[in-house]
């Protein structure tokens, strides 16, 4: 019986905690989607788990080629998960070019599983080889395994009239269900996904779960060793509803969220571009539930709208890159002064100019800090996951609205395009965003302030008697109307700045995210190296070191205490994806035994990376 | 200090702001806020309903002198602001407020886009042919040949025409005033307002302190008859001592052409492209300036959605749930 048998093989299956699997082939070969089959299988399995897409920056490069290589990587296992994985367990090749420019993925003894059917000499050498890697000792490090998968899948679907190209492009799912078999994932909802992708094409799905099939059965029938067939822990997760998310899906859904709890439509004005767009992308389809989005004729027309509708009473974000949000910042200088709310968000890619649109990097935040003319402080804060955009959306929000301020919200593009388990939030449970429009004629001026947050009263048109002019003229602090005072302006600009110190009496103190609250060594971070830092520490304190993780989701204003406990610990250490830009502004706030770990290759920092930076400074008795 | 009025009861005063216009004594700007003013009472238009939005330049000051609501924005980019207002409240009444150097050198790309769209609302576009509060540099509709500080030994860009401008970015309502010619100028204004979509206006204003008269050889008391032709819907093209002339066709050019019979003139009419960009592309000396109602013919609006969501079907809650969703119990 089927059951027996598999009883059987799985109790000689090897024991692994986690497991790194890294998928790469042609663009046309399918591997984005059996990689989020697999992350989907995992997550089924009751692993916790974090995925990335690696595809080419070409639209559509030629067959074969280096350059139209595309690439998944999935970390999974019965442990928190917090990073894509230093490097991969298994790699799976479905050509030459794919081996060829993934291989320094696999780590040293690591299974690669190779379609032998595609190394003809000709596709060997427009990889980049000279001779094939599969006999010329290239491999010798790995486990290889060199099924023609192009064969076999050609075979598997044999029963079904389609004709070689259709049959070949199932190839992706043979090497998904063996990779299932390794791994012991179920193969049912899968195929369930592919019923119902295909229900208007039956042959489709059924030649791809017949792909499936054939090579889940390859791995019964000729891989049944412990060697190549693993059990994966389990984690016990949480109690809740999940799916998967990625950062940019979270950050568009935080947006939305933001919109109802404050009451507020909607409007997102944007301009595509990378790693940004999916944030448009996803907005663009919630036109039903409200959602309106704008694709504006420029990065600075987009935010003119978004501030535009700010002046209506509207919820206005705009959102870009780097070189984009050059191009917004004199349109932020007006919202600072006309004091208006605004979301600006930055999907951080490497730069300079179009530098690595692809590659991510955290290389903005000076230009959020300070980029701008004039004195124009703003609030900034940065997610440092995918889900975590969901939330850090609403607070950008919700700053906004109650400040009356332009407030920049940091993600990159290693966040937007990674993906996880997302318990769903209870939407109802978030607390409202309470913000109130100014009606009242009697005494009315726009530059009204709120004592408590000095946001300015917010009268938008539509309103009787409360008819005003603002724009990006200097106005007098106690009648809203033009003035070139020199004392005025020296009030305007301070009464700006403590407007946005204020913000930090809504942040939560700040506390280590590991470790103690002050002592030896400290790492910190902000944005998206949460996930490795995260990790490092973790194994760092296994091994009986005393090292704290503090992680900074507000870079502007920071947290209240935030001085106070960096000023705890002997030495710190700031990991950046940037030249030193928070380390810099740390030393210069005080914490001058601040030091930089700073990594600019467009990738985001290995757990080993920072591990070994850590050790090698507790090592020398850093002080 | 606001004060909530009836509109019935609007006169141009109503409109008026406290706020001292600070525009050169004698600029044409000032014969223009009067004729905005003077059509909003008109038009019984509600002030808390109304905004002016503008860039940056002499025109831009506009939204301080009446009484609604106005945002003095950044150059060259009111068209992108007044979009944004329009998302946020397709409501409101929009009159974006600009000039040469404003609408067509800096912000040349959102008054193409603006007009394209067709965006529901008025843009009056200042022409001086200059650079008035930089101090008086050639903008893009100054003349070849232009001596400016910036150009001191004259201009050698082609100059810019608006309205045909306005016209080949996909503007369905095209109209030139004259700041001294108000009765018309409020007539245009009225048509621009009742418009649906994008109304452009191009209002020759003169600057005093840097281009005096520059529109003199059209608009001069003593040049009006002979150099510019008024056109109004379904009456002939004509112009001229007594309408002693007329704007005939040339079967042969495919092009206007000046003919001595007024019998000959062609009969204006403003749902005819074709013949707005011809008599927007008349030029002195071999034709008369046209002004008044070049186009005037309604097309789809942009769609600024109606500010509530499209169906009861969905929420959010539904959107974050669709797809593949596990449960941990």
């Amino acid at each position: 019986m089927n059951t027996l048998i598999r009883d059987n093989t799985r109790a000689a299956r090897k024991a692994v905690e986690t497991v790194v699997v890294r998928l790469a082939g042609d663009s046309g070969d399918g591997i984005q989607v059996i990689g989020g089959q697999l992350g989907l299988a995992s997550a089924l399995s009751e692993n916790d788990l974090e995925t990335f897409p690696d595809f080419p920056a070409e639209v559509r490069a030629p067959v074969g080629t280096t350059y139209g290589v595309s690439a998944y990587q999935i970390h999974f296992g019965g442990r928190r998960i917090k990073t894509i994985g230093d490097e991969a367990d298994m790699l799976v090749a479905l050509n030459p070019a794919a081996l060829k420019t993934n291989l320094e993925t696999l780590k040293r003894g690591g299974i690669v599983l190779v379609d032998a059917g595609t190394f003809a000499q000709r596709n060997i050498e427009r990889a980049g080889y000279t001779t094939s890697p599969l006999d010329d000792g290239t491999l010798d490090d790995y486990q290889v395994m060199a099924p023609d998968i192009s064969k076999l899948t050609q075979e598997s679907v044999a029963d079904l009239s389609l004709g070689k190209k259709d049959s070949l492009r199932c190839k992706n799912f043979w090497a998904l269900g063996f990779v299932y078999w390794m791994f012991g994932r179920d193969r049912a909802p899968t195929k369930q996904w592919l019923e119902q992708k295909f229900a208007a094409k039956p042959d489709i799905a059924k030649a791809n779960i017949a792909a499936l099939d054939g090579g889940h059965t390859y791995g019964e029938a000729v891989e049944a060793s412990g060697e190549t067939a693993f059990s994966v822990q389990k984690l016990e997760m949480a109690p809740g509803l999940y799916r998967s998310v990625s950062g940019s899906e979270a950050l568009a859904w935080g947006l939305a969220a933001a919109a109802e709890l404050s009451g507020r439509d909607l409007v997102f004005a944007s301009y595509p571009i990378t790693p940004a767009s999916p944030i448009l992308h996803t907005l663009a389809r919630l036109k039903d539930i409200g959602v309106k989005t704008f694709q504006a004729e420029d990065e600075i027309a987009a935010i003119c709208a978004a501030i535009g509708v700010a002046y209506a009473g509207g919820l206005g974000v705009t959102s870009s890159s780097g070189p984009g949000i050059a191009l917004k910042l004199e349109a932020m200088g007006l919202a600072v002064a006309a004091e208006l709310p605004l979301v600006i968000v930055n999907t951080q890619r490497a730069g300079p100019s179009t530098g690595m649109p692809t590659k991510t990097e955290q290389s903005d935040l000076n230009q959020a800090l300070f980029g701008r003319h004039g004195e124009s402080p703003i609030p900034v804060l940065a997610a440092h996951s995918p889900s975590d955009c969901f939330e850090t959306a609403i607070e950008a929000a919700r700053i906004a609205l109650t400040h009356m301020t332009p407030v920049m919200l940091l993600s990159d593009g290693f966040i937007a395009n990674a993906s996880g388990p997302w318990a769903l939030p209870d939407l109802d449970a978030i607390p409202r965003i309470e913000t109130k429009h100014h009606t009242e004629p009697e005494g009315f001026h726009p530059y009204l302030r709120d004592p408590e947050t000095l946001a300015r009263a917010w009268a938008v048109p539509g309103t009787p008697g409360c008819e005003h002019r603002i724009g990006g003229i200097e106005k007098d602090f106690a009648s809203g109307h033009i003035s070139y005072d020199p004392e005025n302006h020296q009030k305007m600009t301070d009464v700006r700045a403590e407007k946005v110190e204020r913000v930090a009496r809504l942040i939560p103190p700040l506390e280590p995210d590991q470790g103690e609250a002050s002592g030896d060594f400290a790492i910190v971070g902000w944005g998206s190296t949460y996930g490795p830092i995260s990790r490092a520490v973790t194994n760092i304190r296994a091994k009986g070191h005393k090292v704290s993780h503090i992680h900074l989701r507000h870079l502007k204003p920071f947290a209240p205490n935030q001085a106070e406990l960096l000023a705890g610990y002997r030495n710190i250490l700031v990991a950046e994806m940037n030249a030193g830009q928070l380390v810099r502004l740390l030393r210069a706030e005080g914490c001058t035994n601040a030091e930089g770990l700073n990594k600019v290759t467009g990738r985001p920092f290995k757990v080993s990376e920072v591990e070994d930076a850590i050790l090698a400074r507790l090592e020398t008795g850093h002080e | 200090m606001n004060e909530v009025v009836s509109p019935a009861a609007l006169k141009p005063a109503d409109y008026a702001t406290d706020q001292e216009v600070r525009w050169c004594p004698g600029c044409g700007d000032y014969a223009i806020l009067k004729a905005v003013k003077s059509v909003l009472a008109d038009i019984g238009a509600k002030r808390e309903n109304t905004v002016f939005v503008s860039g940056i330049g002499c025109s831009s000051r506009f939204p301080y002198y009446i009484d609604t609501y106005g945002f003095h924005t950044i150059h060259g980019r009111a068209p992108a602001f007044a979009t944004g207002m329009l998302l946020a409240n397709p409501d409101l009444d929009v009159w974006i407020v600009t000039g040469d150097g404003d609408g067509l050198s800096i912000g040349g790309n959102h008054l193409l886009h603006i007009l394209r769209r067709n965006v529901n609302c008025q843009i009056l576009l200042f022409n001086n042919e200059t650079y008035g509060l930089t101090k008086g540099q050639y903008s893009p509709t100054s003349r070849l040949a232009t001596r400016s500080p910036s150009s001191p030994g004259g201009s050698v860009d082609s100059p810019l025409d608006p309205a045909g401008f306005a016209l080949g970015c996909g503007a369905r309502f095209v109209a030139r005033g004259v700041d001294t010619q108000v009765k018309q100028l409020i007539e245009i204004l009225k048509a621009a307002y009742h418009h649906p979509g994008a109304a452009f206006v191009e209002i020759f204003q003169n600057c005093i302190v840097f281009n005096e008269d520059v529109f003199d050889d059209f608009v001069a008391r003593d040049a009006v008859a002979e150099h510019q032709i008024q056109l109004e819907n379904g009456e002939p093209l004509v112009f001229g001592e007594d309408g002693s002339k007329g704007i005939g066709f040339d079967p042969e050019a495919l092009d206007l052409v000046t003919v001595d019979d007024p019998a000959n003139a062609l009969t204006h009419r403003t749902d005819n492209r074709n013949l707005a960009a011809a008599l927007a592309r008349m030029a002195l000396p071999d034709f008369p300036m046209a002004t008044g109602i070049l186009y005037d013919n309604p097309g789809p609006i942009f769609d600024t959605g109606s500010g509530v969501k499209t169906s009861d079907e969905r929420s959010l809650k539904d959107v974050m749930r669709a797809g593949f969703t596990w449960s941990v119990d």
